[in-house]
């Protein structure tokens, strides 16, 4: 059983992930934050679990669109990624990338990727320069279910594979592909079982629990550190708000949702901890103290200056 | 018989659809999200249950759907396929460039492949730079493929049949700013008109500006603006761009002898370009030099006002044509 202590820091964690989201709701009803946005609460146990196992000041994290719990995982500050979804002249990429389009290099995260399966192939080539730089490395790509369907995560698993690149194909799972649920899309009901095509392990593993997240993710990154190749992970996780801000999620049969509010794992975690003894005003403590740093960060955020316009055609070439 | 209905331009493209359905039997709508949600922007509502398996949703495959509508082609169907997003026709690129461009060419003429892509394309605010770039001219580049780029409700029915009745691949960029921007009186049924061929949408004197796709909304308000200063722009909707109309250009600008053309993509190696270079090859005595109006040569950056930057604003528009008239 691990330290209280220890599942104390990912509940912060998680808690400051699903702030971080509830305020960007909050600001894109306001229209301070405009265009499409995607959230991830419900799933944040993967990213903070996996962050946790990974050491970010070598490792590479390739997240997809839905990447704002993956970037703030990594440890990205809070204040330069709400300056960057409000187009700020302090956002973490100048206003260029967005809510969908985010990079935090600084702090392991190489890129969101709005095409979908992008990011796989990629990994596979941060874990082949690994190979070659002897740095130890791991790149883990980590993309949805229905990116399981893109030929590039195909060809970037055989790639791995054959080369045994120091990689982690990490799927979250949430069930929905946008509007369409994955089941009407594979015929395999489990999709880490595309693994042994490759010749890789791959396992199914609670991505609501952010301690057995870690502990897979830790196996898998001393398994490809060692030289032994790739994985594949199927966190099984779910989506508590739609594909997008604004979508009505009439797909999702009833009862569904009610599901997955009950398996979400934050109030999970908050359950257990009250189990180990800590006591409620601990938890309301940490969630109040989260609750200020995200607020503080949103008006810090809306306070800047935006992206300066005249500034628009730098950084295209060396 | 042709009936008038006021319907939206994603309203348009559902009737189109429709239409297409219901008298080639052998039409086929796939796509990811198309049927049983009716499209993320809601433009196949409604076709699923009308038309039952031959509306349906694929996997996030694309170069599967593309290759797909290949080969379903080839074999007798009609396949209309939706990419999502322009942007993501890029991880299928092969499918139609190298494949569904040859099929006829290759095998002088005993094969082909008559399928009809639906994408949409264009910047709105908040876009991330995967979602926001104008493609036309990758795709007008390819001999043996087809583009469109209707920018009213009633070219959203027109062109879309069009593609559909043609004997080859077309690609139909709409554009998502458009899909619920009201409604208009749009003309359904009556016959499905042939590929090809520009519209003028704004009779003029002084200038003919060459335009397509979302951008000639701003095309036709920078026009009207400046008609206040005497100045009588000559809108031209190309509504192709392969086939392109040159005959049309080339009639207009011999009247009005100046000629601006006026795209949302970048102006590095785009369809503006290949214009100048036709009127200039024609040989057209023109009264000042032929400008383009473009995208520069950067990426779409998300944050809306670096976009605004860069996408071509009406005043920049309407500032380009008063020069090119005052020169
Ligand atoms: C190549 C490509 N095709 C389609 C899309 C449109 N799209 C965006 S998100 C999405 C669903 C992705 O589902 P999944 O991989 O399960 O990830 P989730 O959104 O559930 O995290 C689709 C189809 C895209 N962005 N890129």
């Amino acid at each position: 059983m691990p330290e209280t202590a220890a599942l104390l820091a990912h509940l912060e964690s998680m808690r400051r992930i699903r702030s971080f989201e509830e305020e960007v709701t909050r600001l894109r009803a306001t229209g301070e934050v405009v265009g499409s946005v995607h959230l991830c609460n419900g799933q944040e146990a993967i990213y903070v679990g996996a962050c946790a196992a990974l050491d970010l000041s070598r490792d590479a994290v390739f997240p997809t669109y839905r990447g704002h719990g993956w970037t703030l995982a990594c440890g990205a500050p809070p204040h330069a990624l709400f300056a960057e979804l409000l187009g700020r002249a302090t956002g973490i990429n100048g206003g260029r990338g967005g809510s969908a389009y985010l990079s935090a290099p600084e702090y392991g995260m190489y890129g969101e990727n709005s095409i979908v399966g992008a990011g796989a192939p990629i990994a596979a080539g941060a874990a082949l320069a690994a190979t070659f730089d002897g740095s130890g490395r791991v790149a883990l790509a980590a993309f949805g279910d229905g990116a399981m369907n893109q030929g590039a995560v195909h060809e970037a698993m055989n790639f791995a594979a054959v080369r045994a690149l120091p990689v982690i194909f990490l799927v979250e799972n949430n069930h929905y592909s946008e509007l369409t649920p994955i089941a009407d899309m594979v015929r395999v009901d489990r999709l880490f079982k595309r693994a042994s095509a490759y010749g890789m392990p791959g396992a199914r593993i609670d991505g609501n629990d952010p301690e057995a997240v870690r502990q897979a993710v830790a196996e898998a990154v001393r398994r490809a550190r060692s030289g032994a190749g790739p994985v594949l992970l199927e966190a099984m996780t779910q989506r508590i708000v739609g594909h997008y801000i604004g979508d009505a999620q009439h797909y999702r049969p009833s009862g569904d949702l009610d599901a997955a509010l009950a398996a979400e794992p934050i109030g999970r975690l908050g359950r257990d901890l009250l189990g180990l003894g800590v006591a409620q005003s601990e938890l309301d403590e940490l969630e109040a103290r989260v609750a200020r740093e995200i607020a503080d960060a949103s008006a810090r955020a809306l306070a800047d200056p935006v992206a300066d316009p005249t500034t628009v055609l730098e950084h295209l070439y060396a | 018989m042709p009936e008038t209905k006021n319907l939206s331009y994603a309203e348009s493209v559902n009737a189109a659809l429709r239409r297409a359905l219901a008298e080639r039997p052998e039409a086929l709508l796939f796509g990811e999200d198309v049927a049983a949600p009716g499209g993320v922007f809601g433009v196949t509502k409604g076709l699923r249950k009308e038309f039952g398996d031959r509306v349906f949703d694929t996997p996030i495959s694309e170069s599967a759907i593309l290759g797909g509508a290949v080969g379903a082609a080839m074999f007798g169907r009609r396949p209309i396929a939706e990419i999502m997003w322009a942007d993501f026709s890029l991880v299928a690129l092969d499918q139609l460039v190298n494949q569904a461009a040859n099929v006829r060419y290759v095998s002088r003429g005993s094969l082909s492949a008559p399928l009809t892509v639906r994408t949409q394309q264009g910047n709105a605010p908040g876009a991330c730079a995967q979602h926001s770039q104008s493609l036309e001219a990758f795709f007008a580049h390819v001999p043996g493929l087809r583009v469109c780029l209707p920018a009213t409700h009633q070219d959203a029915y027109d062109l879309l049949l069009s593609a559909i009745w043609c004997d080859d691949p077309v690609i139909v960029i709409e554009n998502r700013t458009l899909y619920h921007a009201g409604k208009q009186q749009v003309r359904l049924g009556g016959d499905v008109q042939p590929v090809g061929g520009a519209a003028v949408r704004r009779p003029g004197r002084d200038v003919t500006v060459l335009t397509w796709g979302a951008l000639q909304h701003r095309v036709l308000e920078a026009a009207d603006r400046l008609a206040g200063d005497g100045i009588e722009a000559e809108v031209l909707d190309a509504r192709w761009v392969r086939p392109l109309d040159l005959a049309a250009v080339l009639a207009s600008v011999r009247r009005t002898g100046r000629l601006v053309v006026a795209h949302e993509a970048h102006t590095v190696g785009g369809v503006g370009g290949e214009v100048l270079a036709a009127v200039a090859e024609a040989g057209l005595p023109l009264r000042c030099p032929p400008v383009r109006i473009g995208a520069p040569d950067t990426r779409i950056p998300a944050a809306p006002g670096l976009a605004a930057a860069v996408i071509p604003s009406t005043e920049v528009i309407a500032e380009a044509i008063t020069k090119s008239v005052r020169a």
